[in-house]
């Protein structure tokens, strides 16, 4: 046999040795997703997860906290003052720039998720030096519209995403 | 390991020098000389090794959903099955990999039994085996309690009632099994932990049994020592590849079970919430338990059907020195031979009359099926050892293929 047969020989066997092996990681990369992908939420967790709240009983300067997928969730009805105030900031002082308008969709009521972006402490309501929220663990002050303006919290409370469905009721998530 | 190459070149030859893991591999797994003319049913100890596997991995992923408590047990069961991802999936895999565990050892055992791979110089290897049985046994029967079915619950309650037959302090041990005045949460709650607990005990004598098995190699078809290198062929690949080859097969029958008869195995009644005031009106166990369970039945005194029972495995721990026959093979054995299909086909009508009601022609057919099996071992095998004529052994196993 010339040297030539031989290596070619020699190559095609390789090529199905790695065809095999290429074969064999597919199919314990297939099998072994059902063991990993069994860890994620499962189908109950995941049919919690949206919620209806009724608004109809929260007055003006009201706050209400409902759980939502395990987190506190805030529901203000600002009063005109806060609204002002929220809206006269200069955004480009902010730590993290948002317009008022960005954050809501009925000025008269902010959605937030009550989860301070520092570390994860729910902040108190109505308390800090911006009138909006103030967080007990590391000193965050939030404003009238979430957003930080003083303390360690690197961003702005954040925004579930939520519609309303009609006047009193919002749907979250 | 003296064995480990000083070469210090190399990631792999550096962990080497100082922990031999990969010379030990080679040693074991790749090298490691085996008889030469193993057949399929040598097959059946790495597909064991295998399903054990499958067992504790599925098992600890069905852990992480499952709530061992009364009152939540058979809904966090509907759940996996229901809401946890591929939960199904798993569950079935873990249920039905339980039986072809069995199906898989109690091959491997009759294998055994067919080639006298329990005789010297391997004894202990095959105590080790029983003990690996009675630790299935063991844990597949904690197992089945688990889903808090109703036949979860009348199995538990039967089969621990069974230590009641002890006299004097019978009634005294079921209490101490149950942790109350029948099977309950401290049941279900213990009977979770143990059966967390075996498995990995059950590793840990595979790892013995492994250890023995090395020691003097595999038996072999023929039953005759190895004469010289000329006799042996390395594991690898030669024995990987086989045994590949067999699991793609087991593989193939296994998950058209799973997917296309899950429940096959199973029992419907399982699927009703524990009801400890009322009794199925026919209650079997799972089926590697009925031919056990078939003996247990057909003595009619409680404690002589315990005794029985116990007995049916214990006796496989005399075998080694029961069968008086020095040759290993049936081949060469030609009464013995016979008598291996007989007490094979025994062993299945017990399987069989198990799963009937015990009751008319079914209670005669277990006595017989009874009295032939403790008679095989304790009475046919130690005299057809002085009787039997064998057929002439070859001189090696190389010989008949080499020669011609």
């Amino acid at each position: 046999m010339s040297e030539n047969k031989k290596s070619k020989k020699k190559s095609r066997r390789s090529f199905i040795h790695q065809a095999s092996g290429a074969m064999g990681v597919v199919a314990v990369a297939a099998a072994g997703w059902p063991l990993v992908d069994q860890m994620n939420p499962s189908k109950d967790v995941e049919a919690l997860a949206t919620i209806e709240v009724d608004i109809s009983g929260l007055s003006e300067g009201q706050s209400k906290t409902v759980l939502w997928r395990g987190k506190p969730l805030f529901i203000k009805h600002r009063s005109q003052n806060e609204i002002d105030e929220a809206k006269s900031v200069n955004i480009e002082e902010l730590p993290h720039p948002e317009n008022d308008d960005e954050r809501v969709k009925n000025p008269k009521y902010l959605v937030l998720i009550g989860v301070c972006t520092h570390l994860g402490c729910v902040p108190a309501s109505d308390k800090g030096d911006f009138k909006g929220w103030f967080c007990p663990c590391h000193g965050s002050h939030y404003d009238t519209s979430g957003r930080i303006r003083k303390g360690p919290a690197p961003t702005n409370l954040e925004i579930p995403p939520y519609t309303f469905k009609d006047n009193n009721t919002i749907l979250i998530g | 390991m003296s064995t480990a190459k000083k070469n210090t070149k190399g990631i792999i030859n550096w962990i080497d020098y100082r922990l031999p893991v990969v010379s030990f591999l080679k040693h074991s797994a790749v090298d490691y000389p085996t008889p030469r003319n193993l057949n399929y049913w040598w097959n059946f100890g790495s597909l064991a090794g295998f399903f054990l596997l499958v067992q504790i991995i599925t098992g600890v992923i069905l852990s992480m959903h499952y709530t061992a408590h009364v009152d939540h047990a058979f809904d966090s069961i509907e759940h996996i099955m229901r809401n946890v991802n591929h939960g199904w999936l798993i569950r079935y895999i873990h249920m039905n990999g339980a039986s072809f565990f069995f199906i898989v050892v109690y091959i491997h055992i009759f294998r055994g039994l067919y080639y006298g791979s329990y005789k010297a110089p391997r004894e202990l290897l095959w105590w080790l085996g029983i003990i690996i049985l009675l630790l299935m046994m063991a844990t597949a029967f904690m197992g089945y309690v688990l889903p808090w079915g109703q036949m979860s619950f009348w199995g538990a309650t039967v089969i621990t009632n069974l230590f009641s037959a002890i006299p004097l302090i019978g009634d005294n041990i079921t209490q101490w099994l149950w942790g109350g005045y029948s099977v309950d949460n401290p049941t279900l709650s213990r009977f979770y932990t143990l059966h967390f607990l075996l498995p990995f005990l059950i590793v840990g004598v595979v790892v013995l049994h492994i250890v023995a098995l090395h020691t003097h190699g595999s038996n072999n078809p023929l039953g005759i020592d190895r004469k010289g290198p000329q006799d042996s062929i390395p594991f690898h690949p030669f024995y990987t590849i086989k045994d590949l080859f067999g699991l793609s097969f087991a593989l193939t029958i296994f998950f058209a079970v799973v997917f296309f008869a899950p429940d096959f195995l199973g029992h419907p009644d399982n699927y009703i919430p524990a009801d400890p005031l009322k009794t199925p009106a026919h209650i079997v166990p799972e089926w590697y338990f009925l031919p056990f369970y078939a003996i247990l039945r057909a003595i009619p005194d409680k404690l002589g059907g315990v005794i029985a029972m116990f007995s049916a495995i214990f006796v496989l721990f005399l075998l080694p020195w029961l069968d008086t026959s020095k040759v290993r093979s049936a081949t060469f054995r030609p009464v013995y031979k016979i008598l291996f299909w007989i007490f094979l086909i025994d062993a299945i009508v017990l399987g069989w009359v198990g799963s009937k009601p015990a009751e008319g022609i079914y209670i005669i057919i277990s006595r017989i099926a009874t009295l032939y099996y403790f008679l095989h071992f304790l009475i046919l095998l130690p005299l057809l050892g002085k009787f039997e004529k064998n057929r002439p052994l070859p001189e090696s196993i190389g010989k008949p293929v080499l020669a011609e």
